[in-house]
């Protein structure tokens, strides 16, 4: 455990019956980290989440909080507040007494109270809502006290289960910026629970991508995205093309891969370790490909193919392309940089470029 | 669209209704009727119009002391059912239990077993342990009448509210003891303040389990079959019953009208 390690989740399990909710998961959240666990419904993020408010408890193992065994801790006794999916705003109380909740057991001065309110109405942009009954209020402005609410008792962790899951496109993304610009100001551990990746990604420091109640992979969005440990976490993440190789050779992490349909290659890998005859994926983001009409000069690796579906999209175009020895297609996306009409027609022979440190190597 | 059976006003059914509703009241109403009526004989026709019956009513000793016996009854089981159905529903919705099902049945089932199998049954049970027959027999007698109303009301208020909600509270620092006061019972109140309504008015009108385990102290409807006797007593007993009915009925609208938003998302909180 590190100086940092402010969450500390040590060999947790977690069985509802004979099922495994949670299959031995080890980890730590550093202080003052937006931290997302990611993951479809069912794979065991909600449940770790409520475990660490302890709604739930471990079968076994433990989670220690700022050096604290949580175990024996109940609820309403732990440094932690959680931000409800469906936000479980008290709908018998006004806005004021909803955020004030918390401080009964303070026994501070109504004055204080009330400067403490006001506080959290003007952090949330809600300063005149203050009498407002809590169901005359819309999906965001709820979501926003359910914040208060909780920061208001300046917890050391603050949990939330997808917050932002029920409100519409717009709202969402206007929300996760000020999530966002409201964590730096408080400087409080955040644990985000979301499915949506490129909502973690916008946000966390760090994500941790669940499947199956065990933990695929740890680590920066960028770290994520560029170098993914596992086929699930690649096309978990965006969008990325695979083409089954075999090595061929290997010197450290430096392996040449005899690739379907692009021929011989070479790659570097954090994953592994691989041995020669090791059956692999070459795997390659859809920004990292290049097409071109003619034969790219120069080059170290292309490929032929073919255009056989595209959509324009202002910014950006997305092809599929297919290729001899290839199943399904090859997703290319390229930005459209240059003035002047699209370049590519339908069924155009195109050459694909890369570099070749755009490639991932997977085991498979 | 209009004229798809499923939104098209069907005439033999609202005929149906009409009739039904007739069968239902138009007997009670006949007891208000010759309530008033200037003779002892309930017969057509009537020979005009008193409010003789009423004010010899109010004369009675006997009378406020039964009125009085079903208002300690009635509270106290009331209040009791209303707990314990507090507790009972509560379990039901927000814990997992092993033969949840069956028991939810055995606490309902007293609404459709037959209530003088109840009656003699808890006379057995009374008279062989040795406990005197006294309005607190008849009160436990009507507990296991009043508790399964309780429930009955109290459920979808449970039901309607996000278990989140709860655990907000748990979350927010307050433990069991506050959440429930805090959160709980205020969200379920108006179930509570219907609950309550609805056990006395069970209680209230309840004859044949006070008939088993009373002992010298009538309730009102005993008192009611006690003067049945007595022909010249009969309008009396009209006039009794009139106002019984009519305090029922006031209650139970009341009750229900507070508990309207039960089953309403507006409890839900969340969404």
């Amino acid at each position: 455990m590190s100086h940092d390690d402010f969450i500390s989740i040590r060999d947790v399990q977690k069985y509802f019956g004979s099922f495994q909710a949670i299959e031995n998961i080890t980890m730590d959240i550093g202080h003052g980290e937006f931290f997302s666990l990611l993951g479809a419904s069912g794979c065991g993020k909600t449940t770790l989440l409520r475990m660490l408010a302890g709604f739930e408890s471990p079968t076994s193992g433990e989670i220690f909080i700022d050096g604290q065994p949580m175990s024996e801790v109940p609820p309403h006794m732990r440094p932690v507040n959680m931000v409800f999916q469906s936000y479980a705003i008290f709908p018998h109380l006004n806005v004021r007494d909803n955020i004030a909740y918390g401080l009964r057991k303070r026994k501070l001065p109504k004055p204080e109270v009330n400067r403490m309110v006001d506080e959290m109405l003007e952090l949330i942009s809600l300063p005149d809502y203050g009498d407002r009954k809590a169901t005359q209020l819309s999906g965001g402005q709820r979501q926003r006290i359910a914040l208060a609410r909780a920061l208001i008792l300046k917890p050391k962790v603050l949990l939330l289960d997808e917050p932002l899951g029920a409100l519409d496109k717009q709202l969402r993304e206007q929300m996760q910026l000020e999530l966002r610009a409201l964590q730096r100001a408080v400087g409080i551990t955040f644990v985000f629970v979301t499915h949506d990746q490129e909502e973690a990604m916008t946000l966390s420091d760090r994500i941790a991508v669940m499947a199956n109640g065990r933990v695929m992979q740890l680590d920066s969005p960028g770290g994520l995205y560029e170098s993914p440990n596992s086929r699930d976490v690649a096309s978990f993440i965006g969008t990325m093309n695979f083409f089954d190789g075999v090595v061929k050779e290997h010197q450290g992490a430096n392996l040449t891969i005899d690739a379907q349909g692009i021929g011989t290659v070479a790659a570097n890998t954090r994953n592994g370790p691989f041995q020669a005859g090791d059956k692999v994926q070459v795997a390659i983001r859809p920004e990292k490909l290049k097409l071109t009409t003619e034969r790219p000069e120069g080059a170290t690796y292309s490929a032929q193919g073919k255009v056989e579906n595209m959509a324009y999209l202002g910014e950006r175009s997305h092809f599929q392309v297919g290729m001899d020895g290839v199943d399904g297609h090859i997703a290319v996306s390229s930005q459209n940089d240059r003035p002047g009409a699209q370049p590519f027609a339908m069924d155009t022979p195109v050459w694909l470029q890369w570099e070749n440190d755009a490639l991932v190597v997977l085991g498979r | 669209m209009s004229d798809s059976y499923i939104n098209k006003p069907n005439r033999p059914l609202q005929l149906y209704a009409i009739i039904f509703l007739i069968f239902l009241y138009v007997p009670v109403l006949f007891l208000p009727l010759f309530s008033f009526n200037d003779s002892i004989y309930v017969r057509f026709p009537m020979e005009g119009l008193t409010l003789q019956w009423y004010r010899e009513l109010m004369g009675r000793e006997a009378v406020w002391a039964a009125l009085m016996n079903s208002f300690k009854v009635g509270i106290t089981a009331s209040i009791v059912a209303t707990a314990l159905g507090i507790f009972g529903a509560k379990a039901i919705t927000r814990y997992r239990f092993h033969g949840k099902a069956p028991i939810v049945t055995f606490i309902m089932l007293p609404l459709v077993v037959p209530l003088i199998i109840f009656g003699v049954a808890l006379l057995v049970l009374m008279t062989s342990i040795g406990i005197p027959l006294s309005l607190y027999t008849v009160t436990i007698g009507h507990l296991i009448i009043c508790i399964p109303f309780a429930i009955a009301v109290l459920l979808p208020r449970f039901e309607g509210f996000d278990a989140s909600i709860e655990e907000a509270s748990a979350d927010l620092g307050e433990n069991a003891w506050w959440t429930f006061w805090r959160v709980t019972l205020p969200m379920i109140f108006p179930g509570v303040v219907a609950s309550l309504l609805l056990c006395f008015t069970v209680s209230f009108d309840e004859f044949i389990l006070a008939f088993f385990l009373n002992g010298t102290e009538a309730t009102l409807p005993m008192y009611i079959w006690g003067q049945l006797r007595f022909p010249q007593e009969f309008p009396s007993v009209l006039a009794l019953s009139s106002m019984i009915i009519a305090a029922s009925f006031i209650i139970v609208f009341f009750g229900q009208w507070i508990n309207r938003d039960a089953s309403i998302s507006s409890i839900e909180g969340g969404k």
